[in-house]
């Protein structure tokens, strides 16, 4: 079966020529506009702001938060992939997904993100609050134009100022639950900031030669691997106090501490690997290892807090 | 003047993969109805009740 976009060509997050026909997408194609992986762990993040949150949220009101914060993450992924279409059909890691297969037609991934965007905001403006709406729509905003269309292109610091809108679901969250923004969501966003670009230049490091196919402006194909590394293990080891603020400001217990940072000093030892084994089959296992690290670390970190303030504390 | 429109003539797997989009946002429009009931069955008056 050949798919009906076959032989479509992209230019500047444009179609360039529309060879498209009837549609032959089917659910699992748009289920993969909406980047599912990157989903998971925005819900995860806000999931625990919510949980976290002084007062009680009713669970009806928690969940709609929680689906309005996915599907707006879906949107802005759908957006994403809308305009970035022309580089997704260059690299190996994105060829496969909807778009550059012709299997979506761009027109479609743009529609279906408004669409979703647009419904994701309004429903948890109505429903819940307007406070977390209006975050909300800025963090789409934010994704879509100032990373996607605007930084992604245009300087190797994409992924450090992209990272405020992977950042934000827990002050969503956090505005969901209590009306309002205080101290404890802007330091969980400081450590999801801080901990973006250890975790992307790493996959930067073994995909290299993606991004510059791609005439992508990473920081490995700009600066080289050398500063790419280095910069990896600054970020690490700032991320160690910055991990470990909830509970050095008081808003953590000890259990949430030491966790943050036995699993900080374990991040700057993996960062330490990428630093110190620079040459083939090693220091791509390094990357490799560091990557994988670091989702641990978020997923552990984030879990702990949890626990610590639901059952410990 | 008497010729037949072209029209398009869906193959199999487009028909299926049609069919299993409308299921799908049908189904996704009657979550979002059953989601703003039950939620203004839980808010009860304070549904109205919107702050910043």
């Amino acid at each position: 079966m050949s798919p009906v976009g076959e032989g479509a060509q992209f230019a500047g997050g444009r179609i360039a020529s529309v060879p498209y026909g009837p549609s032959v997408a089917t659910v699992g194609d748009y289920v993969a506009l909406m980047k599912p992986r990157v989903m998971s762990l925005v819900v995860f993040t806000a999931l625990v702001s919510l949980m976290i949150a002084p007062g009680q949220i009713h669970p009806m009101i928690g969940f709609t938060a929680l689906l309005c914060i996915a599907v707006g993450a879906g949107a802005a992924g759908a957006l994403n992939m809308w305009y970035d279409a022309d580089i997704d059909a260059l690299m190996n890691r994105t060829a496969k997904r909807p778009i550059p297969l012709g299997r979506i037609a761009p027109g479609e991934a743009l529609a279906f993100g408004i669409v979703l965007g647009a419904f994701a905001v309004g429903v948890l403006g109505v429903l819940v609050s307007w406070l977390a709406a209006a975050l909300l729509a800025f963090t789409v905003f934010f994704y879509v134009v100032v990373y996607t269309a605007w930084l992604k292109r245009l300087t190797p610091q994409n992924i450090v100022i992209g990272g405020a809108a992977g950042s934000l679901p827990p002050v969503i969250a956090w505005a969901a639950a209590t009306g309002g923004i205080s101290v404890e969501p802007f330091l969980l966003f400081l450590i999801i900031f801080f901990w973006t670009p250890p975790h992307f230049w790493a996959l930067a490091l073994v995909r290299v030669d993606d991004y510059a196919r791609a005439r992508l402006p990473m920081l490995p194909v700009v600066a080289g691997a050398e500063e790419t590394r280095r910069q990896i293990l600054r970020y690490s080891v700032a991320l160690v106090p910055i991990g470990a603020a909830p509970w050095l400001l008081g808003y953590a217990q000890a259990l949430y501490g030491v966790t943050a940072l036995i699993a900080g000093a374990l991040m700057v030892m993996f960062a330490w690997r990428v630093r110190s084994n620079r040459e083939g089959e090693r220091a791509a296992r390094a990357a490799h290892q560091l990557f994988a690290f670091s989702i641990l670390y978020l997923f552990v970190l984030f879990a702990v807090l949890l626990i610590d303030a639901r059952v410990v504390g | 003047m008497d010729e037949e429109p072209q029209r398009i003539v869906l193959s199999e797997e487009q028909k299926r993969s049609r069919r299993a989009r409308s299921i799908a946002i049908a189904l996704a429009l009657g979550a979002l109805v059953l989601l703003f009931y039950v939620v203004t069955l839980v808010k009860g008056p304070a549904i109205l009740n919107r702050p910043l």
